[in-house]
């Protein structure tokens, strides 16, 4: 190769990556606002569900409380909390914290907790359990998130927060019990941290977006 | 190009040379994605996507591009339309884009992508280039598609569920036809026995094909020495 040449490739390389560059910038330009908007949506309508029956005046996705590890709560990833108020009174929590011990992988969970420390609506955010098995515990597949609701810790007792296999009082997933067994004790300790940490995590101030 | 010519790119792709059965170009995506129908769908339609532009792409710029630098090219082609689509999947079906997670940028290492463009839109004119991509890329979607149903069908006994990532509203979980089916077919080792029966079934057709077609043509032959 000459030098004209390496010149040439040079310049044909640095043309087409900037032509790409353009085409890459103008889809972005175009597809931004949708995108943000999307995520803000799915945001607010995936801690919904977790609110069933709780009245509140406040927006969720701007009370996010971004705690991390070492923090108490289940996973050893950053926590996120949802502070939820109504009339500026605190009413209820929403709890995003990670089972660690699932089948395979982390087990994201979003956990809403009224401010008298009732489950007022669990889901599963994600995970890689078994398709078919594991992923019962998705509310899309199946019910066995709602047997959750209303529940606290004392409804049952401590005790009482496992699956039946193991002497709690919590159904199981014919055909996976490590994937139940991991998301019981993530709402158990995440219930715990709840009776514990009450107030600060109310009083606390917000995390700021870009953290 | 005449009409002929376009319907025989098409034959190519979707059957002769079908890029996920004959050549057995970009397994990854394909055995990894196909747990559901609407999977397949989705995944298929992007590849087609990003296939037939990165053809139209290569196959107009093919004589300012020096032959020792057609590789990164097409690469940086590829990868800026894969980007491309995965944002608009990401603004027009959010739902679906997460379900295939890794799998939307991942189209860039389909080999079946790279391989179209080094073997016939380097050397083909934009329109031929065009329907190679479009055959190509509808060859590899159904094979998506057949894929993801059979899986579904045989491992969840289902059929399009969640189909509201495609269509948007409320969650639906399919055409249920029992409570559960064999689990095997949704887990990894089921898209390799899915894949060996869909290879399996074409040669099937294919030798069958041509002993109709010999049996055929001595009886031919002797009419027409009669």
């Amino acid at each position: 190769m000459n030098d004209r040449t390496v010149v040439r490739t040079g310049v044909t390389l640095a043309v087409i990556a900037a032509l790409c560059t353009a085409l890459v910038a103008a889809t972005y330009q175009l597809t931004r606002d949708r995108i943000a908007a999307n995520e803000k949506a799915l945001l607010e309508q995936s801690l919904q569900p977790a609110l069933a029956g709780v009245f509140f005046d406040s927006g969720v996705s701007e009370s996010r409380l971004v705690l991390a590890p070492p923090h108490g709560l289940p996973g050893n990833d950053a926590a996120v909390i949802y502070r939820v108020f109504a009339n500026e009174q605190p009413v209820a929590a929403l709890f995003a914290v990670t089972a660690r011990d699932g089948f395979s992988g982390p087990i994201r969970i979003l956990l809403g907790l009224s401010f008298d420390g009732r489950i007022t609506g669990v889901r599963i955010l994600q995970h890689r359990e078994t398709p078919g098995l594991g992923d019962k515990i998705e509310s899309t597949r199946s019910g066995w998130v709602f047997q959750f609701d209303d529940r606290s810790m004392g409804d049952p007792l401590v005790t009482g927060w496992a699956i039946r296999s193991d002497g709690g009082e919590f159904d199981q997933l014919t055909g996976a019990s490590v994937t139940p067994r991991a998301v019981v004790k993530a709402i158990r300790d995440t219930l715990i941290y709840f009776d514990d940490h009450r107030d600060e995590i109310f009083l606390a101030a917000a995390t700021k977006e870009d953290e | 190009m005449t009409s002929g010519g376009f319907i025989e790119h098409l034959q190519t792709g979707l059957w002769q040379e079908n890029p996920g059965l004959v050549q057995l170009l970009g397994l990854c995506p394909l055995l990894a994605v196909t747990t559901t129908l609407v999977n397949g769908i989705g995944l298929g339609v992007a590849t087609l996507l990003v296939l037939t532009c990165s053809n139209a792409l290569v196959s107009a710029t093919r004589r300012w591009i020096q032959q020792d630098i057609r590789i990164p090219i097409y690469v940086l082609i590829i990868a800026s339309l894969v980007t491309c689509i995965e944002l608009i999947f990401k603004a027009y079906f959010p739902t679906l884009d997460r379900s295939l997670g890794i799998f939307i940028p991942l189209i860039v290492t389909n080999c079946a992508i790279v391989a179209r463009a080094e073997v016939f839109a380097s050397r083909h004119p934009v329109a031929a280039s065009i329907a190679d991509g479009i055959g190509m890329g509808v060859g590899f979607a159904m094979l998506l598609m057949a894929i993801g149903a059979f899986r579904e069908l045989v491992g969840q006994a289902s059929i399009l569920s969640r189909l509201d990532m495609l269509t948007g509203g409320e969650p639906f979980n399919g055409f249920v036809f029992a409570d559960s089916g064999l689990l095997l077919a949704i887990l990894p080792p089921g898209a390799f026995f899915s894949l060996a029966l869909a290879v399996a079934l074409k040669n099937h057709i294919d030798r069958k094909r041509s002993m109709s077609r010999s049996e055929k043509m001595p009886r031919d032959l002797r009419r027409a020495r009669r």
